[in-house]
């Protein structure tokens, strides 16, 4: 220890010779900072600014995609409704009576088609041409006829009578409509003629916009005007009941060992480290897993919400488990120290006192987990999810499809409605997923504060 | 049992009016006049005035919790750092006051430099560590002239001998009194005027104890120093001025041998014969 | 199949052996005054009678679902005329595959009448094996509902015989919650076992019929194989080189927009921005990661795809409708939260200590963070990149919309490239049977990206775990 101090004392007697040199430097030192602020703070301004820019960019970009895909939505929640006089004859409908058998089997297209003629005879009052006549019936929903029936059917007593029927227009004509009238991509798919006639319902008044609750009423259709959300959102809900049936269970139970039991040797920390991996492992290996093992070596049926289910289970364990630990590991010790003080064993002490206290932190978690699993599409699409599923399914074992699949299929559909619809679905897969967010987020600021 | 403790009641009884001693100093390199510092609503500093003499040692002592660091930190303006830290009262460096508007903080912290508990050498190299200031001063552009700097300022800190083989090391990887050192050297290097240090040697064992408060001797020489201190007995070995803080007011003032050896306020005495605190 | 009737039979059985088991508990200890006597509460025999029920009724339901589908097959199949028997392993799938969908939606009643009326030889046989097949399932049907049932009702039978004054009710049942709770864990290992198995199993099928070189450094990639060797278009080039690259390109391109806007957006928000700015950016920043992978493809097909080629058209560049720029810049902003937060973290985990340090120096805040916040969180960024990579190179649904299919060895960010993921989807989604090299090397592609993720996620723990004993 001397030695240090002597070496110390010497090092300062060398320093005292350079005394003058260092009051000099010293003054030029506050020059030289002060020469090197201005430069230094302007690079800092900048550095915040650029900072602050990439806030906002991130800001705009959220805004950008919402706005876009809302803007996209807008057409699809109204649909063009036209007012056809409908002719019931009993000779176009090709029966004697209006009893209900009949009223069933009779041919209402034929009745809608010879109404539309009367609707538009030509100029020089010859009878319409048969490519005027196809053209004239494009105009029209292709369930048009079935409108007309459920019309007669509802109420029989206009058999033989001539009524005003409101039906669907085509979806050519509804875009046509929606882009105002415009020569545009809509509009090129309408010819001469056919503009002329829609511009003849149009001053006829015979067009009107209705809100279009068939998106939600409805499932999926070939037709954009007739397609709806009903179906999608049903297997969204069956799939998302069986995950969350199977995962929340699991990933407690496999948290409570993990936090509570399992002693820490080997195996628990391979479990640990597996379980970190699996929740990085991209979803669609998740699919691949699906594919092979569930359905070609279980033969569960394919694009069913029960293997959906399955699939999304075990994409949403890892995260449960992890959200569930950090729940329990966050019950303070002394609530389990006082109950085993009171005699309890381990398992009343967890299932009695730590589970419930961690209870509100594993609820979010598994909420977040869900709403995660609720957006997946990838592993869905591998395991067969993605027929076109015209009926909604009924049990968890119909083949069903759903909505982030629903939405990934109608992308690639050329007409222009589904552009729309796609969209719309989009917005409500998005509020789906708020809600769910918003609630785990209230859930969690509430137990916070108790 | 000796029950010489002090109990609170006595403690809140004691008046504190006005500071005892002598808190100007014919040479004053900094003034503080009637400081108040609020951390949001609370209060932690009381009108505090006393002028820090230049070239020498000022040890700031009393109990823990009475607001030294927090005072020690207004003269760099190291609490601007904190949104909910408000400061009102007068303090000047060489007549200029640091809290002036147009008073830039960077240039102020070049001046006036700090010394931290517990030892924070940055995750560089000694060199690095020793030559960070230099560097974004912009003091010196030139490869040789900033290796003089590094030397030199590592001498000053007593620590060259140790290390001028393995400059290129890490820092973190060097003892916690070389650590400590190595943070005075590097605050050095920047030629502050003042070095303000926070309980520089808490953290070390009596050895690296010792050879901080060598440095600290030597060092006054060329700079101003103000050490806040928890130990008196460190106070008493390192310091020319003392103050005495105690609830955030300065209750005592003076010479440091004064101080320990005829203290003139009760509270005073008391803390220094070990009756509370 | 599966009756729900079969459940609620089973549900009540359950609910019943736990009241069942109170009664015999009390029974046993000679009523209820003398509840006490009993080493542990009734409702704790109850709930293990109920578990006794319930448990070993579930595990041979599930074994049985397993293995029915197998067994019933192979016993139709040795029904069938040795003409069929003896099929290749395709047809016979599919001469049972038509059989299946007879036999499921014709009644028993159609199907006699079918073949009362038919004089058709191959059609007779069809509908006879439909009936078998009506049969079988009929009978596996009672089979399981008997053998469940009859399982639950012998094992709480020996159950309750146990019952008696010393009988260790408790211990029992949390033995078996806690078996329960190890097998609920074991389900991780399990999953991660399956993929591994599932992925490599098939995989290995692959590379029976394409060499791992051809695959690993191959440059061509069309995976059109030969249904019958005598195919026209019999071609089946399975270089994955273009697909890697292709990977590589987008990921390149998101990770140049994520990382510069992410590490700067956690810059700000961890060193300048108040706290009400804080209060609306992480919202946003949540959002943007909470947003499904398909909208963003949606985005990017649809919006972005257009306005890029627009635009490179107008300074007379040719953009391909289905650019990398496309999906890679919508792939960066899904992972900009990712880096953001991620290097939040890492920034914040720097102790204080050494910011006072350098800002105690004249250092400004910003020359504090380039110059000791960044340098010291790089560990925890570096890993943090890392993990947003392997993010970027499993991500399917924004590459399947947004990118196209062709395999294109290029770096050009205006042409189409495909990806990994795109492939393997393609590959599986088509109409293909099981069996042929194209649908295996789905699989193949799922390896290695398994592989790959695996590696970067392990990579990203090593780095930020070695050198954060830095500072420490």
């Amino acid at each position: 220890m001397t030695n240090s101090i002597n070496n110390l004392k010497e090092n300062s007697k060398e320093n005292t010779d350079m005394g003058n040199t260092t009051i000099s430097t010293t003054l030029s030192t506050t020059e030289k900072v002060a020469l090197s602020l201005k430069k230094r703070h302007q690079k800092e301004k900048l550095f915040k600014r650029i900072g602050l820019f990439a806030v906002i960019f991130g800001f705009m970009l959220v805004v950008v995609l919402i706005g876009d895909i809302t803007s996209k939505a807008l057409p699809a929640f109204h649909q063009h409704w036209v007012k056809v006089d409908v002719n019931y004859k009993s000779a176009w409908l090709n029966i004697d009576d209006s009893s209900a058998l009949n009223l069933k089997k009779a041919n209402y297209r034929s009745v809608l088609k010879k109404s539309l003629y009367q609707m538009f005879p030509t100029a020089s009052g010859k009878k319409l041409s048969r490519k005027d006549k196809r053209q004239l019936s494009k105009l029209f929903s292709t369930n048009a006829e079935f409108t007309l029936k459920d019309t007669l059917i509802a109420s029989p007593e206009h058999f033989n009578k001539q009524i005003n029927v409101w039906v669907r227009l085509d979806d050519d004509v509804d875009s046509y409509l929606k882009e105002g009238f415009s020569s545009g991509e809509a509009g090129l798919r309408l010819s001469q003629q056919q503009a002329q006639w829609v511009a003849q319902l149009n001053t006829e008044q015979r067009i009107e916009s209705r809100f279009n609750i068939s998106f939600f009423t409805a499932s999926d259709s070939r037709e954009p005007e007739l397609a709806g959300i009903k179906g999608a959102l049903t297997g969204t809900l069956l799939t998302m009941f069986v995950t969350l049936l199977l995962s929340f269970p699991l990933g407690v139970a496999g948290a409570l060992y993990l936090e509570e039991f399992a002693p820490k040797n080997r195996w628990t920390d391979l479990i640990e480290i597996n379980i970190n991996n699996l929740a990085a492992v991209p979803s669609i290996v998740f699919g691949l897993l699906g594919l092979a093992v569930i359905i070609n070596l279980f033969g569960l049926p394919r694009s069913a919400p029960l293997v959906g289910g399955i699939v999304l289970t075990l994409m949403t364990l890892p995260t449960i488990i992890i959200a569930s630990r950090a729940a329990i590991k966050a019950v303070p010790p002394s609530i389990r120290e006082a109950a085993l003080g009171l005699g309890a064993s381990k398992m009343q002490v967890t299932f009695s006192h730590v589970l419930p206290q961690a209870m509100p932190g594993i609820i979010t978690g598994a909420i977040i987990g869900i709403a995660q699993a609720l957006g997946e599409t990838a592993p869905l699409l591998m395991i067969g999810m993605v027929a076109f599923i015209v009926d909604v399914p009924t049990s968890i074992v119909d083949s069903a499809t759903v909505l982030p699949v629903q939405i990934f299929l109608w992308a690639d559909s050329p007409e222009r409605a589904f552009l729309a619809k796609t969209s719309a679905a989009i917005l409500v897969l998005l509020s789906l997923l708020l809600v769910i967010n918003v609630t785990a987020t209230m859930l969690r600021s509430k137990f916070e504060k108790k | 049992m000796n029950n010489t403790d002090i109990k609170q009641n006595e403690l809140a009884q004691i008046e504190l009016t006005e500071t005892v001693g002598n808190i100007y100093a014919d040479d004053a390199k900094m003034s503080i006049r009637n400081a108040d510092v609020y951390y949001g609503d609370k209060q932690a500093i009381h009108d505090v005035s006393l002028d820090l003499a230049k070239n020498q040692v000022t040890a700031l002592i009393g109990p823990s919790g009475c607001g030294k660091s927090t005072f020690l930190r207004c003269l760099n303006r190291m609490n601007d750092t904190i949104d909910i830290c408000r400061i009102t009262g007068q303090l000047t460096l060489d007549g200029e006051d640091i809290y002036a508007k147009n008073l830039d903080p960077v240039l102020l912290r070049a001046r006036v430099g700090m010394v931290f508990q517990k030892p924070n050498p940055f995750p560089k190299s000694i060199y690095d560590n020793v030559a960070y200031g230099a560097r974004i001063h912009g003091l010196t552009n030139n490869k040789a002239e900033l290796d003089e700097i590094v030397e030199t300022s590592l001498q000053k800190a007593g620590l060259f001998n140790e290390v001028k083989d393995r400059l290129k090391d890490p820092g973190t990887g060097l003892s916690g009194g070389q650590q400590q050192r190595l943070c005075i050297a590097r605050t050095i290097a920047v030629s502050p005027e003042v070095i303000l240090m926070d309980e520089p040697a808490s953290a070390l064992d009596p050895i690296a104890t010792a050879i901080i408060e060598e440095l600290i001797d030597e060092l006054k020489e060329k700079y101003t120093i103000a050490i806040v201190t928890h130990s008196m007995q460190q106070a008493a070995r390192v310091s020319q001025h003392t103050a005495y803080f105690h609830m955030g007011k300065l209750v005592e003032m003076g010479k440091t041998e004064d101080i320990f050896t005829r203290p003139s306020h009760k509270l005073t005495e008391n803390y220094i014969t070990g009756r509370f605190g | 199949m599966n009756s729900p009737l079969l459940f609620t039979v089973l549900l009540c059985l359950i609910l019943f052996s736990y009241w069942f088991g109170i009664q015999r508990s009390l029974k046993v200890a000679g009523g209820a005054e003398h509840k006490k006597d009993l080493t542990c509460l009734p409702e704790q025999f109850g709930l293990l009678t109920a578990m006794v029920c319930g448990l070993p009724a579930l595990i041979t339901l599930l074994i049985f679902n397993s293995t029915e589908q197998f067994v019933i097959e192979q016993l139709l199949t040795t029904t069938l005329p040795t003409s069929i028997q003896s099929l290749s392993s395709i047809d016979l799938g599919l001469y049972l595959n038509n059989i299946r969908s007879l036999a499921s939606s014709e009644t028993t009643q159609t199907l006699l009448v079918s073949i009362n009326n038919n004089s058709n030889l191959a059609l007779l046989e069809q509908f006879k094996a439909a009936l078998t097949l009506q049969e079988l399932n009929q009978q596996a049907l009672w089979l399981k509902t008997g053998l469940v049932l009859v399982i639950a009702c012998v094992s709480v039978i020996m159950l309750v015989k146990k019952f008696s004054l010393t009988f260790q009710a408790r211990q029992k049942s949390e033995t078996i919650i806690r078996a329960l709770l190890v097998a609920s864990s074991a389900i991780a290992i399990l999953t991660t076992v399956g993929i591994i198995i599932s992925v490599l199993f098939e995989s290995i099928r692959f590379f029976k019929s394409v060499p791992v070189t051809d695959f690993m450094f191959g440059t061509q990639w069309s995976p059109q194989t030969a249904m019958r060797t005598d195919q026209v278009a019999g071609s089946g080039a399975f270089g994955a080189i273009p697909l890697f690259a292709g990977t590589m390109l987008i990921t390149f391109i998101a990770m140049l927009l994520a990382v510069p806007v992410g590490l700067m957006i956690a810059i700000y928000l961890s060193q300048y921005a108040s706290a009400r700015l804080r209060a609306f950016a992480k919202p946003m920043l949540e959002v943007l990661a909470g947003i499904p992978t398909v909208v963003y493809g949606f985005f990017a097909a649809l919006t972005v795809a257009p306005v890029i080629r627009n635009v490179g058209e107008s300074f007379g560049l040719s953009v391909a409708s289905e650019s990398a720029l496309a999906a890679g810049l919508v792939m960066g902003t899904m992972i900009i939260p990712f880096v953001s937060s991620l290097s939040e973290d890492a920034i914040s985990a720097v102790p204080n200590a050494l910011k006072e340090a350098s800002l105690g120096m004249g250092a400004t805040k910003s020359e504090t963070v380039v110059k000791v916040l960044i340098p010291a969180a790089l560990p925890g960024i570096v890993g943090a990149i890392l993990l947003a990579v392997s993010r970027a190179i499993g991500e399917t649904m924004i590459v399947v919309m947004a990118a196209g299919m062709a395999a294109n060895l290029t770096a050009n960010p205006l042409d189409s490239v495909t990806t990994v993921t795109v492939q393997i989807v393609t590959l599986l989604t088509g109409d293909q049977e099981f069996d042929s090299p194209k649908t295996l090397a789905a699989f193949a592609l799922g390896l290695m990206l398994f592989i790959t993720t695996l590696g970067l996620n392990v990579l990203a723990l090593k780095v930020v775990r070695k050198y954060r004993e830095q500072y420490d």
